[in-house]
């Protein structure tokens, strides 16, 4: 316990330096920085249910769009009727006082993450009920929904999308902001999690992943902690959601608020390729997958989403168990776990049970 | 509610098919509290039917099942766990990536607490002691901080015991705790289950193939066949009736 | 939503008209589910990149009318071209996934699909494509005008399932393929070699998929992103029919074009995709009541 703790602490000193160096000497690449936070928190928020529970969604993105709107509706309510602002296509524009601006912003936030949360609370006793690859594929399918729902629903600007308040001040100040705001977001979240795999309700959720049946013949109430641990994760993405919208400046449904077939399926490939199940994997993951996006990006012209797809698949085919699990089945007892070298290793019994 | 002599499980009547195959027959049975009470049969007599109907895997047909007076058979499985009432697998379930602390600590009763109990840290004393304590009972200690994954099947099946007396359960229903288990350590496990019952005063209830094991554990027994009650009584009075033996031989 | 309603209580004959054009459209998905099952149920690999072979099938149609040929040529060569494809598919990911958790293979999947949609994004653009088979229409009464390629597909999708059918009861392949989907391990005892049995299915699977694309490119448009609907499409179907249960997803294939069809008139078409996914979590919803009913039926 205390080595992996002071390893923790030392693993945040270095996230809090690298977020406190980039502006200084790097500030071109603070945009490119406040993203690499985002994704960790998608991976990180992810891997509560993928990783933990044992639940791997496809559609988490959907909460990323719904706190996005949230906070979109919220915002813009401080000044105009909603549709009215959408019906204009940006011609009604606010100049907005700092003061005003940011309780807005406030508001905004708050309510994309209680949006977020609720709708988890709401559709996680049904959706949680399916198991495997129908959870997968109803979540895939509950996002792409909600995302064409959306699209449908002219209130908030149907497919055209709607153009977030602009930031007051200097322009430089804006993505300064989002930055600090998706890091101590990203911080928060983390600590958070840290804190609830230390609970008993972290041994729950890793009951659930093992033997759900199990779990619920030993009285554990499944279901409620299933949701709970969906809305946690739905939470911080809506908060991130309600971030990133008012970073990019202008929302639309299927591209910025639910991309499922980018960010919903990066977070997933994030949390594989740093090692699921593990506090600091998706972290890494995260990390490795935003520069190596960052770099296909720049030196792969047209083709970068090609590549992008390939190293998914490869990740997924040839590197399942991700680098921290991969160094776990290496150096176990570094990861403190101890092996019976010299017991029968048998092949684990849970694995017949699927 | 529950006089001296109370029975903590009543079946009364209780009927259950499968498409057609009817594997339960208006089947009575009374579990005595603090006692072990067996459930033996040929393969196929409907034994595990009856244990799942018990403990809430499926809706019963017809009849009536009672715990502690309370009606459950429309109860849910983790209704009737934080009843006070857990049943083993005849395959062996545990939590197979968690080390065995971990598999024990998640075992606490879930009854009773509130819904924020579970927000405490993990590894907490009093946890940990009992843990501990019910790991060397069982003789795991030494193996507490092995992935549960990784032993054998027999340490398996004993963890899994374990882990139903973390619960502290009024009732545990046991699906042949033998089965699979070296010969040689069957007396050990014996003696641990008479010492629960005893010493934890936990009320057992077993299917057991093995007669030898079941002829020595329990107080009084129920044979089934073809799905329909066969006879009860004590073990002797089991051993010398004639229907018994024939159910088991084949003759029937 | 309202006015539309009304049109049809007014108009019953459009109703009609939406009914038999949902049959239509019913028959090529019950032709995709097919492809599905028959991957699901032999190997056990939930393929999302179904929808993007269609649409891969599609292409193939679409690149012979730039070559100045007639789309309904690239039927046998979509056929052929996507069976190899399917073939290469399996060698290269889906034969290291088919003994692994259900999760893999669908991620897996997914990947191929993100795949094939940048790929041909790249080479044909975003735009929706069409490749004009030039049929001409009759018509069925006054109101009721059906486009004859609608019908010569229906024809062909019908061809094609029956053609199947027919190869999996008599050849000697065909009953390779039952006999793994039945118990692989006994499968393997008995001497047949599941490993190619996987790869034909795959690659089956694949061809079916691209005479599917063939019919859809040549009756409405294609678009390098459109897979995925195509892919919950059979995911309904499967889900809702079971699988190896061939009537079923004929039927359930009918029925959703027709729900399809009558939704996006009702809704508008702005809410067609909606209205299909929707009923994806509806019938998984479903599956989950049934399987719930246990213990909480009070008699």
């Amino acid at each position: 316990m205390t080595s992996s703790a002071s390893l923790d602490l030392k693993l945040y000193g270095v996230l809090i330096a690298v977020a406190v160096l980039v502006p200084l000497f790097a500030p071109n690449y603070i945009q490119t920085v406040a993203v690499m936070w985002l994704m960790i928190l998608m991976a990180m928020t992810w891997d509560i249910t993928g990783g933990q529970m044992g639940y791997n969604s496809l559609g988490n993105v959907v909460f990323f769009g719904i706190g996005m709107y949230a906070s979109a509706i919220v915002q813009i309510s401080q000044f105009s009727d909603v549709a009215d602002y959408t019906a204009s296509f940006g011609a009604i524009v606010v100049d907005f006082t700092p003061g005003q601006y940011f309780t807005g912003l406030g508001l905004g936030l708050a309510a994309g993450g209680i949006a977020a949360a609720i709708f988890a609370l709401l559709i996680g006793p049904a959706m949680l009920g399916l198991r495997g690859p129908y959870f997968a594929i109803g979540t895939l399918g509950l996002a792409i929904a909600v995302a064409e729902l959306v699209s449908g629903w002219e209130y908030v600007g149907g497919g055209g999308g709607i153009s977030m308040p602009v930031y007051p001040g200097p322009p430089a100040a804006g993505p300064f902001t989002f930055y600090i705001l998706l890091g101590l977001l990203t911080l928060a979240a983390h600590l958070f999690v840290r804190w609830l795999y230390s609970t008993q309700f972290g041994l729950a959720i890793n009951a659930i992943r093992d033997d759900e049946d199990k779990a619920e013949a030993m009285g554990i109430h499944t279901n409620r902690y299933k949701t709970i641990a969906w809305a946690v994760a739905a939470f911080f993405m809506g908060v991130g959601g309600a971030i990133f919208g008012n970073m990019s400046g202008f929302i639309e449904p299927l591209e910025v608020a639910f991309p499922t077939t980018t960010f919903g399926i990066f977070m997933v490939a994030m949390a594989l390729l740093g090692g699921k199940g593990t506090l600091w994997g998706p972290v890494l993951g995260a990390v490795l997958f935003h520069i190596v996006k960052q770099v296909t990006w720049t030196y792969l012209l047209g083709w970068q989403w090609v590549a992008l797809g390939a190293i998914i698949i490869i990740n997924i085919v040839y590197f399942q168990q991700g680098i921290l699990g991969w160094a776990q089945d290496k150096w176990p007892e570094a990861f403190g776990l101890t092996v019976d070298r010299g017991g029968a290793a048998r092949p684990a019994a849970g694995e017949a049970a699927e | 509610m529950t006089g001296e002599t109370a029975n903590v499980i009543e079946v009364r009547g209780v009927s259950k098919s499968y498409g057609g195959v009817q594997a339960n027959t208006d089947i009575s049975i009374d579990v005595p509290d603090g006692m072990i009470t067996g459930l033996i049969g040929p393969n196929g007599s409907g034994k595990t039917t009856l244990f799942n109907s018990i403990v809430g895997y499926h809706p019963i047909d017809s009849g009536s099942i009672r715990f502690q007076g309370k009606e459950i058979s429309k109860l849910r499985v983790p209704d009737i766990a934080r009843l006070g009432m857990l049943r083993t697998f005849q395959q062996t379930r545990i939590y197979s990536k968690m080390n065995c602390m971990d598999n024990m600590q998640i075992s606490v009763s879930h009854r009773d607490t509130s819904p924020f109990a579970i927000f405490a840290l993990r590894d907490r004393g009093e946890i940990v002691e009992e843990a501990e304590r019910l790991l060397e009972f069982v003789g795991l200690y030494e193996k507490r901080f092995l992935i549960s994954g990784d032993l054998s099947f027999g340490q398996q099946k004993l963890l899994e015991f374990a882990m139903a007396l973390m619960n502290r359960p009024k009732v545990l229903l046991l699906d042949e705790p033998t089965a699979g288990i070296n010969p040689t350590l069957i007396n050990g496990l014996i003696d641990r289950l008479k010492r629960a019952n005893e010493e934890l005063g936990v009320t057992l209830f077993v299917i057991e193939h093995n007669m030898r094991v079941i002829m020595n554990l329990a107080g009084k027994i129920s044979c089934l066949a073809h799905g329909e009650l066969l006879a009860t009584g004590t073990p002797d009075e089991l051993q010398n009736d004639p229907r018994v033996v024939d159910a088991y031989l084949g003759a029937h | 939503m309202i006015d539309n309603l009304l049109l049809l209580t007014q108009v019953p004959i459009l109703g009609v008209d939406l009914v038999i054009q949902g049959l239509f459209i019913g028959a090529i998905f019950a032709l995709v589910a097919y492809g599905l099952a028959l991957v699901w149920g032999v190997m056990n690999v939930k393929n999302l990149a179904q929808g993007d072979m269609v649409i891969l099938g599609g292409y193939i149609s679409y690149q012979a009318t730039l070559w100045g040929y007639h789309p309904i040529v690239a039927l046998p060569v979509a056929i052929v071209v996507m069976f190899m494809l399917g073939w290469l598919i399996y060698a290269v990911i889906i034969r290291r996934v088919v003994d692994r958790d259900m999760f893999t293979s669908l991620l897996a999947t997914f990947g191929l699909s993100l795949l094939i949609q940048q790929i041909l994004n790249l080479i044909y653009g975003p735009e929706v494509k069409v490749a004009d088979a030039g049929f001409g229409d009759f018509e069925l009464g006054t109101f009721i005008v059906i486009q004859n390629v609608r019908l010569y597909s229906l024809l062909m999708a019908a061809a094609l399932a029956l053609a199947i059918v027919i190869f999996m009861k008599k050849s000697r392949m065909g009953q390779a393929i039952r006999a793994t989907a039945q118990d692989a391990r006994a499968a393997r005892v008995l001497g047949i070699d599941t490993d190619q049995v996987y790869a034909f299915t795959y690659a089956l699977n694949a061809a079916i998929c691209g005479a599917a694309g063939v019919l859809v490119a040549m009756i409405w448009v294609i678009q390098p992103y459109y897979g995925i609907v195509y892919s919950i499409r059979a995911f309904i179907i499967v889900t809702a029919a079971g699988l190896g249960n061939l009537p079923g997803v004929i039927l359930t294939g009918f029925g959703l074009g027709v729900w399809e069809n009558v939704a996006g008139f009702v809704f508008g078409a702005e809410f067609a995709v909606a209205a299909v996914v929707l009923m994806l979590v509806a019938v998984l919803m479903y599956r989950l009541v049934q399987l719930y009913r246990v213990r909480q039926v009070v008699r």
